[in-house]
């Protein structure tokens, strides 16, 4: 292989497969097109919402109003997006006569993308067994595995809108708590236009038996999905939540403006999984999704919040799930792996914003670009007047893969006490022309090479996610990387 | 049987002409040793024949088993058995001994049409090889070449040669950086893997490596071309007399 044609495949961004690409043929409903208060109280009404919900959308509407979308991001692809052509609720239409069962449409395309809602197979060992699943589709959850078993041990895991009727007063109790509806932009647009989400609560003392999930997928086109995740770990509790996500292939970004909020209560210890695959656009960059995501969660007194996430999708992802160390001895983790290819821009990290005594936190972020991508790691460690002997370690890796792509590290620290420690490195790397030919004198094609180095360099992050996450996260760093070298 | 067959060779790299016209023939089974000085273009010819990025061939044939040798991509030459120790092996972070060698095994088995080894069986011969070369177990889950030592090093890509079970096999100053030890651990898993249908190209600087892995014949490479072949009194001599005492 000579230099020039090395350099080619490098920098060649084909074709990759997206095998989530995929549109569900269904009758669905939709509302109008558009953003106003009509809007917001039709979609309210739609899920026979209680008047203080209504009150809170509409409050976050008015707030919403008199904001800006945030422009700080390394995000020079971040389409100008008009919030009057979106449509903002839309739901398969349930069939009149079988209201209580799933669509078989729906289970079948959950069934295409690996998320099994047949309760009865897992069971009995066909599929993989061991994980509980919230399927939101759309505007909407169609199905949540496991919900029995768990109630025995009073675990309430339901979609949002469940919760909102069923168990009214934790959900006013927790709602906005971590992210109130002004905390940014997109942050108020989701508090007022969500649509639907998980809700999840582990009483005192309990460890959830199985992990949770979520799974979200948008099918119809010209719609945004603004879903809304709920977490409360009560004391002592103890839960292991994933989170999934595809999209159809089309040439119009769509938007997916989502908010998790997390309470850990002292002594609790919660893992949050991300393994993000919306669909990136192609390789002119046209299409994909707009990923512009608040996350965040709050540790009371000697809890434990671990934040692990894989991003290999969207054509834009905005995204810093953070923690705030609000209880002595409390501590967090980050975890991420962001790969972007094509055109793909992602400015994503963390805040760890330490109130407590003896608070620790850890961010390990792996950025890695190809194609013509640009990749940030943007985090904040904040050590409050009160974070006494806090620690923070950070360490921000970047990995380029060819010579058209971007790599930024854009840390913040503020200490406001002396006690407080704060340790930050990064380091930017390539994968070099050595590298791959040592693994191709072994037999190893260029492709499988890219992966295998690719997947070498994110070990201590993949590490992390539990098993069946690991294996398909590992897949996706690897087929997301074809193309971008030959 | 010709394994190799090298005519008029020339090569070089960013428009300086290194190889000058190199002429060698290797046989199935056959042990050949290139000695040469610093930049006689030994690892050249290595680079060459595996079919390194950067290296522009200007002129001559490299006939590999009936096929055009340098028409084929790194990976293919792999796949057809050629295999080289690294002068200088390359560290792959986060990737395990075992990841790595699983993934150019079944490489190999894919490109021959076999279906991949299953778990227990890859042990298996993870284990035989790892023996060979007097790796201890914790060898395996050991990230490729990374915080090995110079005899870890050397000895890793015996180990990865054993694995991949080459008809080829060129050593490229595996010698340098090794104590006596070490040097002795790899020849004899050099000399273990001899056979009627293994051939070799030993490049080496000194005697040292030669008085272990006995050639059967021996190449002076000096300024790009093949001063002189012979058997192993032509090692003596430089021994003796140095490179200098070596003329067309």
């Amino acid at each position: 292989m000579d230099e020039l044609k090395e350099k080619e495949l490098l920098e060649s961004v084909a074709a990759q497969e997206y095998k989530e690409g995929f549109v569900t043929d269904i009758r669905q409903e939709f509302i109008p097109k558009g953003l106003n208060e009509d809007i917001i109280r039709l979609i309210s009404a739609k899920k026979d919402e209680p008047e203080w919900l209504l009150g809170f959308r509409l409050d976050s509407f008015r707030k919403w109003q008199k904001m800006t979308p945030p422009r700080w991001g390394h995000l020079s692809r971040l389409p100008e997006i008009d919030f009057q052509d979106i449509i903002y609720y839309a739901a398969p239409l349930r069939d009149e006569d079988r209201p209580e069962s799933i669509d078989p449409a729906l289970e079948e395309t959950f069934e295409k993308l690996g998320i099994p809602l047949k309760e009865r197979e897992i069971l009995a060992g066909v599929k993989p067994k061991g994980v509980a699943v919230d399927a939101v589709f759309d505007s909407v959850s169609v199905s949540t595995t496991f919900r029995k078993a768990l109630a025995e041990k009073g675990i309430i895991f339901c979609s949002f809108n469940e919760a909102v009727h069923k168990h009214p007063d934790l959900v006013r109790k927790y709602l906005a708590t971590v992210v109130p509806n002004g905390d940014n932009f997109y942050a108020a647009l989701n508090s007022a236009v969500f649509s639907d989400g998980s809700f999840c609560y582990i009483p005192k003392g309990v460890h959830c038996p199985m992990d949770l999930s979520s799974y979200f997928r948008i099918n119809a086109a010209g719609t945004g999905q603004f879903e809304r995740t709920l977490i409360v770990a009560d004391e002592g509790a103890s839960l292991s939540y994933m989170e999934g996500c595809t999209a159809p292939m089309r040439d119009t970004n769509q938007l997916h403006a989502a908010v998790v909020e997390i309470i850990c209560e002292k002594d609790s210890d919660v893992r949050y999984s991300t393994v993000q695959n919306w669909y990136p656009g192609d390789e002119q960059g046209r299409g994909g999704i707009l990923n512009l995501v608040t996350k965040r969660g709050i540790c009371k007194e000697g809890a434990h919040l671990s934040w692990t996430q894989v991003e290999t999708g969207s054509a834009i992802t905005w995204k810093y799930p953070s923690t705030i160390l609000k209880g002595d001895n409390s501590t967090s983790e980050f975890y991420s792996v962001a790969l972007t290819g094509k055109w793909q821009q992602a400015d994503t990290g963390t805040k760890m914003i330490h109130v407590g005594r003896n608070t620790r936190s850890r961010i390990v972020s792996k950025g890695i670009s190809a194609g013509h991508s640009e990749n940030s790691y943007r985090g904040m460690v904040q050590m409050g007047p009160g974070a006494d002997n806090a620690r923070n370690f950070s360490q921000c890796d970047s990995l380029l893969i060819g010579s058209e792509c971007g790599a930024h590290t854009f840390p913040v620290i503020r200490s406001s006490n002396p006690s407080a420690s704060v340790e930050h490195e990064a380091t930017t790397s390539k994968i070099s022309e050595d590298q791959l030919f040592y693994c191709t004198q072994r037999g190893i094609s260029p492709e499988d090479a890219v992966g295998l180095i690719v997947n070498g360099y994110a070990k201590e992050v993949l590490s992390r996610l539990p098993m069946e996450f690991a294996v398909e996260a590992q897949k996706l760093l690897s087929v997301n990387l074809e193309g971008s070298i030959g | 049987m010709e394994l190799i067959r090298i005519t008029d060779l020339h090569a070089g790299i960013e428009g300086k002409e290194i190889l000058k016209g190199i002429n060698l023939t290797i046989g199935e089974g056959e042990v050949h040793a290139i000695m040469g000085p610093n930049g006689a273009g030994k690892s050249t010819l290595s680079a060459v024949l595996t079919g390194r990025p950067g290296y522009e061939v200007t002129g001559g044939t490299v006939e590999y088993k009936g096929r055009n040798l340098l028409e084929m991509t790194p990976e293919e030459r792999s796949w057809a058995g050629i295999f080289m120790s690294f002068q200088y092996p390359i560290e792959i972070p986060g990737v395990s001994i075992t990841a790595f060698m699983k993934a150019a095994v079944n490489a190999h088995r894919k490109a021959q049409g076999k279906s991949e080894l299953s778990p227990a069986e890859y042990l298996k011969l993870l284990k035989t090889n790892m023996k060979l070369v007097q790796m201890k177990g914790e060898f395996a889950g050991r990230d490729v070449n990374v915080g090995f030592s110079g005899g870890e090093k050397k000895r890793g890509e015996i180990f990865q040669m054993a694995m991949l079970d080459p008809s080829l096999c060129i050593l490229d100053e595996t010698d340098s950086g090794l104590d006596v030890d070490a040097l002795k651990i790899v020849s004899d898993g050099v000399n273990a893997l001899r056979g009627p249908e293994k051939s070799a190209l030993v490049i080496t600087h000194y005697k040292r490596l030669l008085e272990l892995i006995v050639p059967d014949k021996v190449h002076v490479l000096k300024d790009g071309r093949i001063v002189r072949s012979g058997g192993t009194e032509l090692v003596e001599q430089i021994e003796n007399e140095g490179y200098d005492s070596i003329h067309d």
